[in-house]
């Protein structure tokens, strides 16, 4: 279980996960030791998983993200599985998520022009197999993206 | 920006694992230290590399739920977006907000500790919002992250 001061050096390695030990030890005032020793357990625990870095897909070039949102034929089995294994397998496709409720999947895809969009998602996406039905979100603008806990 | 192969591969183990180390990185890449590091410079100066981001098991810390919600305004025109996006931007358990064009006018992604607390966040804090009108959720059971055409 996560206590106080695990929650703070979450907290703080969430604004920062490159913040240094001996930075964490000072804002928390522990040792430096024991935030190595906190954190080396919270990572062992695997609540700590690891870091990525944020790619900013406008500054490659990618400046259409389209959300769509899936719902499969559930008369068929392997459904989930068949879909999800064949949108792996569409590149600009950057996340997939399932959920409970009256979207089955979602993905994000992201394509470098509008043209470009069209093109993956006749050639791509209309092809997945088990779709019942598609509705497509264009993101027009990100407000808030950091994804942070509110530990 | 162009990229060129290289700079494509150390984006990839970057976006997979960003705590490894510039020296780990470049015997990866079969680079020296110094020119890993002037290329990792360059994908963070031009914007590309937009940050680091820790990756926390939201259960074990203990948000069990997370929901996506689709928030159609009901009175546009009247209310300002500018005063949603600000007001739903600062609650602590919404996480993402996007603006979008289609069946919903703002896509949110929402953690709560449980279905109970959920209902707390969306009832007293999202559905207070000025303006909010028909609300969709759906409630996340699995996700992965895609590596992305690089």
């Amino acid at each position: 279980m996560l206590d106080d001061l695990d929650r703070r050096l979450l907290r703080l390695l969430q604004a920062d996960p490159a913040r240094s030990v001996p930075d964490l030890a000072d804002a928390t005032g522990l040792t430096a030791a024991r935030v190595t020793r906190r954190i080396d357990r919270m990572r062992n625990d695997r609540i700590i998983q690891g870091s990525h870095a944020v790619i900013n897909w406008t500054a490659l070039g990618y400046a259409v993200s389209v959300s769509l949102r899936i719902t499969l034929d559930k008369t068929v089995s392997r459904a989930f599985d068949d879909f999800i294994a064949a949108a792996r397998a569409v590149p600009e496709v950057i996340e997939i998520q399932t959920f409970l409720g009256r979207v089955d999947v979602r993905l994000s895809l992201i394509a470098k022009d509008l043209p470009d969009y069209q093109r993956i998602y006749r050639e791509q996406v209309l092809p997945l197999p088990h779709i019942a039905d598609i509705e497509a979100l264009m993101t027009v603008g990100s407000v808030k993206s950091d994804e942070s806990l509110p530990l | 920006m162009t990229l060129d192969d290289l700079d494509h591969a150390i984006l990839r183990a970057l976006s997979a694992n960003a705590d490894q180390s510039t020296t780990q990185l470049a015997q990866k890449m079969g680079l020296s230290q110094p020119a890993t590091w002037r290329r990792i410079r360059r994908l963070q100066d031009s914007g590309v590399i937009a940050g680091r981001r820790l990756v926390l098991d939201a259960e074990k810390v203990g948000f069990g739920v997370t929901v996506f919600l689709g928030v159609k305004l009901a009175t546009k025109g009247r209310v300002s977006l500018e005063d949603f996006e600000r007001a739903v931007g600062a609650i602590p358990e919404v996480q993402t907000v996007d603006h979008v064009l289609g069946l919903y006018d703002y896509r949110l992604r929402v953690v709560a500790r449980d279905l109970a607390d959920f209902e707390r966040v969306l009832r007293r804090r999202i559905m207070t919002m000025p303006g909010v009108g028909d609300v969709e959720a759906n409630v996340l059971l699995s996700e992965e992250r895609r590596p992305g055409p690089i």
